[in-house]
């Protein structure tokens, strides 16, 4: 133990959060205020025609309207392909097609009811394993699958599966299906957006990655970032769902438009159905063991719903490598990833991301090669845990493992008593 | 009938961006009192980098935490955080602000040498002063190491910067792509009891283990497993976006639809415990933790429902309608 | 139309302009300028904006501003006394490491203040009952519970 290392202090703003000071952004309210709400799509997929906003427009407490012409930058915002508001491709229910501000919420809504909007609706693709077949209807035009540097799936390959099959004494072949999750922060997501007095570009935000995102922003507005800043650094709660935007692009247009303060919040009904998600994740896992307890090979298949848009989802295919086989030693690793698309929110990051997913999978994998051996599940994990040295899926090598110290400490306390054999072993020495 | 059933799991986590090369800096000043200005990019989402940061600082320089400020609200003078994902802040946060506090230590070494009358490499900083080695009896303190340097014309100010080595992709054949800053591990041991009447399972009692390298700020550390422990159980049992996926019909649009966990939800018998295996590159031999406290419970209960009730359901969220489903194929 | 609703918040006598469809978080957080109530989802399923309402913690997204007239309401701002001391739940809270972002924490603090009011020393069943309608993703339930049971068993009194 350090001197202030290894203290249970409490909390920096413990003391601003049991007393209701801390501040988040929508505590924050400005001069003048208007509140944004956005018409998103009725459509899973379809084609804008047509987008009459006249009608909004002039309503009274109605102060603008923004659309897709009104970016000043780019359109586009994280993957090159998604936009702030749509201009002619719909891709999921709840896309962003234009905004609205007005002096109040129920005023902005009503705006956004009046919006006329004819959209040609086609045929959409829910389920990616329809969403593969060559003849699915294409959520985006270069097709269903992302590119990886190593084809239309992410490749990995370390040993040889099938002589590691031929060395196994029992093969098991299990699929598992992981549904969708949502982050569900108290806080919904929202941000605050005005021009302050250097005519600078202020953004109250709920970010998790302020600098990423201004560097995503910035092309947004055409300003450099000597003429903006984001202001935040206390969140009710992200996840990984506040890795991206949903509201701060919207909030800055509008502001840089009007020359008014701003706020766009979405309610919880909209971040529980359109911000971004946990995407499905079906693994296929075929594993071989011997009768001593050393896990031969591991062959998976994974299909990763990525949703519309790509913006983190096949990094997600990426990540999960390193733990294909879990924090065990497994000489053959053979693996087949898909990040496919579909017409949903977006699949990014959430806790844990893509490797809870596949930890899932090879967690109860091994309990299935323990049964089929008749093997104790926490001898199975000893022998193959990882020690220092061991070389992962991914070929990093291992350093300062610690799964067999941990797995001895659960034991204890949960006062199992270990086998003397299991209890010698360290993550210091195969 | 209420079935019992016990399930273990043991898992990994990885610490920082897949690829690499994922920065974060730090600055850190000197303030007319001799208090601190820590200034950082990482936005506090309740995972506890503030306090972390500071008690990091104040372990680099020797001085109390409550000389620390730590502020990091505006891009305009925060510096670089790639972002608070990945269990990376800790690590490479971490490793900048260590890199910071030496900055300022030399700088702080070059001012007092004329106070001291003795050479920048004659002098330590510890225990909240500049003073001679081997003679510590001849010392500055911080306060007027403070006063004197912001009134006197010097701006002492640390900078520092960390970068894991990257980027890199995945060679395209193997999939191989061996940098990464640290792992961390967990073993987890869950008792449920599944209502066999009506599937509903309740998580009885929970036992954890996290070897997460150093806990910087322990009572951090508690919150996060403990809190990691309520979304693991409602992704194992209740949370679904989409409840008929790959179907998009009634997708969950309020807290009512979408079920976390409440503190109804939580064993009543819950333990854990830190162990630490120093990493070599993170600070104070930190790994980054975080996210993984959600991972173990999943496939531990899992694991346990099939001890309680005999039959093993793979897909989460495993529902009550599932058990019950299962329950009657089982019957058959 | 609107009307004058009077009500006490905080020991106070306040009066505000209401329209009939404002709920008393719209009043409390729009026109009153206590922010300490969150809006977590608007539908009463979180918690975050309970406030104290004659004694007893209610959803204030759910609640018809012009049904408290007359009466008494209490945010956590109600329990920091001038003197800058904490309620000994607060400081418990802060000790035990019950808070981690901090937004359901003034509302989970309000039902577990309003608990020991009732009932000064629970059960453990009891206290978990009271806050199990305080949502906090952040996963805070365990320490919330290690925290009033030790104001329940003293902690913090004078």
């Amino acid at each position: 133990m350090g001197k202030y290392i290894g203290q249970p202090i409490p909390r920096y703003e413990g003391l601003g959060h049991v007393t209701g000071t801390t501040r988040y952004v929508d505590d924050v309210s400005l001069p003048g205020m208007l509140y944004i709400k956005a018409l998103r799509s009725p459509v899973h997929k379809g084609i804008i025609h047509s987008l009459d906003v006249s009608a909004a427009v002039n309503m009274p407490g109605v102060a603008g309207v923004i659309t897709a012409k009104d970016i000043p930058g780019q359109n586009a915002y994280y993957a090159t392909d998604q936009p702030v508001l749509v201009k002619e491709h719909i891709r999921y229910k709840g896309e962003r097609i234009a905004a609205v501000a007005a002096v109040d919420e129920d005023t902005a809504q009503e705006a956004v009811e009046k919006i006329k909007l004819d959209i040609e609706e086609q045929a959409p693709v829910f389920d990616p394993f329809e969403a593969m077949k060559p003849d699915a209807p294409k959520v985006r035009p270069e097709g269903n699958l992302w590119e990886f540097n190593s084809g239309r799936r992410r490749v990995l390959r370390k040993g040889d599966v099938e002589k590691g099959f031929a060395e196994a004494d029992e093969i098991v072949e299990h699929r598992y299906v992981e549904k969708m999750n949502d982050h569900a922060p108290m806080e919904p997501h929202v941000a605050v957006a005005y021009i302050d007095e250097n005519d600078r570009l202020a953004i109250h935000t709920v970010s998790q990655a302020r600098h990423f995102h201004l560097t995503q922003l910035c092309p947004v507005f055409n300003l450099p970032i000597s003429k903006v800043h984001l202001i935040g650094g206390t969140v009710g709660g992200g996840f990984g769902g506040k890795n991206e935007m949903q509201c701060e692009h919207v909030a800055g247009v509008m502001a840089l438009k009007l020359r008014r303060a701003v706020k766009f919040r979405l309610s919880r009904k909209e971040d529980l159905l359109y911000s971004t998600k946990r995407g499905a994740f079906v693994f296929d896992y075929k594993s071989g063991v011997k009768k001593d307890g050393h896990v031969t090979a591991h062959q998976v298949r994974g299909v990763h719903d990525i949703g519309a848009y790509h913006t983190m989802g096949e990094y997600a295919v990426e990540k999960q490598c390193l733990y294909l086989a879990g924090p065990y030693a497994v000489p053959n690793v053979w693996y087949d990833g898909h990040a496919v698309f579909t017409n949903k929110p977006v699949a990014s990051s959430m806790r844990g991301f893509a490797v809870v997913n596949v930890t899932y999978a090879s967690e109860i994998q091994m309990n299935l090669l323990a049964e089929a051996i008749g093997m104790d599940p926490w001898e199975i994990r000893f022998i193959n845990a990882w020690r220092d040295g061991d070389t992962a899926p991914t070929q990093w090598k291992v350093v300062a493992a610690g799964l067999i110290e941990s797995m001895k400490k659960a034991a204890e306390m949960d006062g199992i008593e270990l086998p003397e054999h299991l209890k010698a072993m360290s993550s210091r020495r195969r | 009938m209420k079935e019992k059933g016990k399930g273990i799991s043991s898992i990994g986590y990885a610490t920082g961006f897949f690829g690499g090369a994922d920065p974060n800096q730090a600055e850190i000043s000197i303030k007319m009192d001799g208090t601190f200005d820590l200034l950082m990019g990482t936005s506090d989402l309740g995972q506890g980098c503030k306090t972390a940061y500071r008690q990091i600082a104040a372990e680099a320089l020797d001085v109390p935490v409550e000389s620390i400020a730590l502020n990091n609200s505006d891009t305009d003078f925060i510096p670089m955080c790639l972002g608070a994902f990945a269990s990376r802040a800790t690590f490479v946060g971490g490793n900048a602000i260590i890199a910071a506090c030496e900055d300022l230590k030399r700088k702080m070494r070059e001012f007092a040498a004329p106070m001291l009358e003795a050479k920048p490499g004659e002098l330590e900083i510890g225990d909240n002063k500049v003073f001679v080695k081997g003679n510590p009896e001849k010392s500055v303190g911080m306060a007027d190491i403070g006063g004197a340097s912001n009134f006197g014309g010097a701006y002492l100010i640390g900078t520092g910067a960390y970068i894991p080595p990257g980027p890199m992709s995945p060679d395209p054949k193997t999939g191989a792509m061996p940098l990464l800053s640290a792992a961390a591990f967990a073993a987890c041991v869950v008792e449920v009891e599944v209502d066999t009447e009506t599937g509903v399972v309740q998580v009885l009692k929970s036992t954890h283990a996290y070897e997460i390298g150093k806990a910087i700020s322990p009572l951090i550390c508690k919150g996060q497993i403990n809190g990691g422990a309520a979304m693991g159980i409602g992704m194992a049992l209740s949370e679904s976006a989409h409840p008929y996926w790959p179907s998009v019909d009634f997708p969950a649009d309020t807290l009512g639809d979408y079920v976390i966990a409440t503190a109804a939800d939580m064993p009543v018998e819950d333990h854990y415990e830190i162990l630490e295996v120093p990493h070599p590159d993170g600070p104070y031999g930190a790994k980054g933790f975080c996210e993984m406290s959600s991972n173990a419970q999943i496939p531990a209960i899992t694991a346990a429902i099939h001890d309680a009730i005999g039959v093993w359901i793979t897909e989460f969220p495993t529902t009550p309608e599932m058990i019950l489903r299962a329950l009657e194929d089982k019957e058959r | 139309m609107k009307y004058t609703l009077s009500f006490t918040l905080n020991g106070c006598e306040v009066d505000v302009l209401v329209k009939p469809n404002d709920t008393l978080l719209d009043v409390l957080r729009e026109k009153l300028q206590v922010l300490s109530p969150k809006r977590g989802c608007d539908t009463g399923d979180c918690g975050a904006c309970t406030v104290l309402l004659e004694g007893e913690p209610v959803r204030s997204c759910l609640t018809i501003a012009m049904t408290v007239a007359g009466k008494k309401v209490r945010t956590i701002e109600a329990f920091t006394s001038g003197e800058g001391k904490l309620h000994p739940l607060q400081q418990a809270f802060h000790e035990h490491g019950a808070t981690q972002c901090g937004f359901c924490t003034p509302g989970m603090l309000l039902s577990s203040i309003s608990l020991l009011e009732k009932n000064p020393k629970p059960s453990r069943e009891e206290i978990v009952e009271a806050i199990s309608g305080n949502l906090c993703r952040c996963g805070t339930y365990l320490e919330a519970v290690e925290a009033i049971e030790a104001v329940a068993n003293g902690e913090g009194k004078e």
